[in-house]
This record gives structure tokens, C-alpha cells and sequence, in this order.
């Protein structure tokens, strides 16, 4: 059931992406701004949670799930460190994902020859 | 005679929303439909092994709290690899959004520039391009997870 929701919730994100895009004829990397802008006011919300355990990968995945990981960073750590969270704690819960992310493109920029 | 010289402005003064009016006028219709089929197909699916990824994890001693960065590590891994292959960028034109809007779509957004720009420069090519997309999408992610951070750090008392 939980990687039927993933399928289903995941695909139907990618798809409303995919409509708003055609529609508004908007560059894909307005679209990926959007999504990520979207996943954080939908978590500052407390919206973005209950839709993260209910659709697991599916709303974790997609971007928007990204974002929402930015204000979750953020909040978690309010109670232990303040205001100082409000810069720390978005890196600190989504920073593996992009180290990850910076690590493998200069490791390929090394190892791949660029297409002509 | 159209007045369509430089002189008449019609041409120079065309702003954007126009110049965008006419474009679409031109440019071939979208196949809106089949293009979000596949954006839910293809996005479906990775939001699938994504969950499958996870679920090995919790498997293997991870904890609901935990496995968040492990799964975004090797989904990353995997995007980052499908793109070294040269498969994601084969993936994309078929799948739009259900490639891109993905964790992996984000890796092969890093990671795809980075190889290309390599003959620029490890400084100026691949240091440089490799934010070309991510950048954004980071900036604007964490303004706006400023701006809601500082809103509910305001709120800490009332809302929490």
C-alpha cells in the first residue's frame, strides 16, 4: 500500500508540474523554483507533514518534498537553538542531499568526457 | 507601406507579455495530455523505487527519524549515475517534470552541467555551472524557508 501511495502521489506532483508548465509555458527551472517555494510554505503550514506521512517517498521525493525538509530543519531545531535555526537548520536536514548532489557532479565532471 | 520600422516604436516597444503572445501564437500546441501521462508515469516511478530505497534502509536498522538522508544520498547517487551514462538526459525529454521535479532530476540538474561545462574549466566550468539550475532552487528555497522560519519563530509561543 505504502509503494502504491509513493506511485500514485509521487506521479500525480510530477503531473500537476507538468500541466502548470505546459499551461504557463514556463521554463522548467521556473517550475523547479516553484515547487521547491511551494514545498516550504506548504510545510510552514504544517500541511506538507501529514501529506509526508501519508505519501511517504512519493511527497519526500519530488521537490516540493525538499523544500518542506528546509522549514522542517528549521523548526525542529527552533527549541534548542532560537533564532540562530532560522539560518542552520534548513542546510542541516536538506545539506546531504546536495553535498551528495555537488560530490557526484565533480566526481563525473572528472571521470565523464563532456558531450560534443 | 507597414509601418514596421524601428522609427514607428511597434517593433522596439513590443514588451514581453506581447513579444510572449505572438511566440505562442506560433509555436506548435503542446500535447498537454500525454505529456502529464508520462510525467506521471515516470515520476510515479521513481517516487517508487525511492520508496523501495527506504524501505530497504528501515530494513537495514534505520529509523523513520534517520532514513531521510540516506534515501536523498543514493537517490542522488542514482540520478547522479542514470546522468553519467548519459540516460537521464535521454529520460527528460520524454518524462518533463516526472524526470525533473524528482530528487534525481535535481541530481542530473548538478550534475549534467558539470560534466558539460568541463571544458570551460574546473573553476569557471564545472565549479561555476554546476549551480546553474540547483542555485536557484536553493536560494529561493531557503529565502523562502527564512522568511517562514522567521514567521514561525515569532509565533513559537502560539504555534508549535
Amino acid at each position: 500500500m505504502t509503494f502504491l501511495l509513493a506511485f500514485l502521489v509521487g506521479g500525480a506532483l510530477c503531473l500537476i508540474a507538468q500541466v502548470i508548465m505546459d499551461l504557463t509555458r514556463l521554463t522548467p527551472a521556473h517550475i523547479l523554483v516553484g515547487g521547491v517555494v511551494a514545498g516550504v510554505i506548504l510545510g510552514g503550514l504544517g500541511i506538507y507533514e501529514p501529506f509526508a506521512k501519508f505519501a511517504g517517498a512519493g511527497a519526500t521525493i519530488p521537490l516540493p518534498g525538499f523544500g518542506y525538509s528546509m522549514v522542517a530543519g528549521i523548526l525542529k531545531e527552533i527549541p534548542k537553538d532560537g533564532w540562530v535555526s532560522v539560518f542552520s537548520g534548513a542546510f542541516k536536514a536538506t545539506g546531504a542531499g546536495i553535498k551528495a548532489a555537488l560530490i557526484f557532479g565533480v566526481l563525473a565532471a572528472f571521470f565523464v568526457r563532456a558531450r560534443a | 507601406m507597414p509601418s514596421y520600422s524601428m522609427h514607428s516604436g511597434e517593433c522596439a516597444l513590443m514588451d514581453k507579455k506581447e513579444y510572449q503572445k505572438r511566440a505562442r501564437q506560433v509555436e506548435p500546441p503542446r500535447p498537454i495530455a500525454r505529456n502529464a501521462f508520462w510525467a506521471f508515469l515516470v515520476g510515479g516511478t521513481i517516487c517508487l523505487v525511492g520508496q523501495i530505497v527506504q524501505a530497504v534502509l528501515l530494513s537495514t536498522g534505520f529509523t523513520e527519524e534517520t532514513v531521510k538522508a540516506p534515501t536523498a544520498i543514493i537517490m542522488v547517487f542514482l540520478g547522479a549515475l542514470f546522468t553519467a551514462v548519459g540516460l537521464y538526459d535521454r529520460l527528460t525529454p520524454l518524462g518533463g517534470m516526472g524526470a525533473s521535479l524528482p530528487i534525481t532530476g535535481f541530481a542530473n540538474a548538478v550534475v549534467a552541467p558539470a560534466i558539460e561545462f568541463k571544458n570551460e574549466g574546473a573553476v569557471m566550468g564545472t565549479g561555476a555551472r554546476i549551480f546553474q539550475i540547483a542555485g536557484p532552487v536553493i536560494a529561493y528555497g531557503l529565502f523562502a524557508a527564512f522568511v517562514i522560519g522567521i514567521l514561525r519563530y515569532a509565533l513559537r509561543g502560539v504555534w508549535s
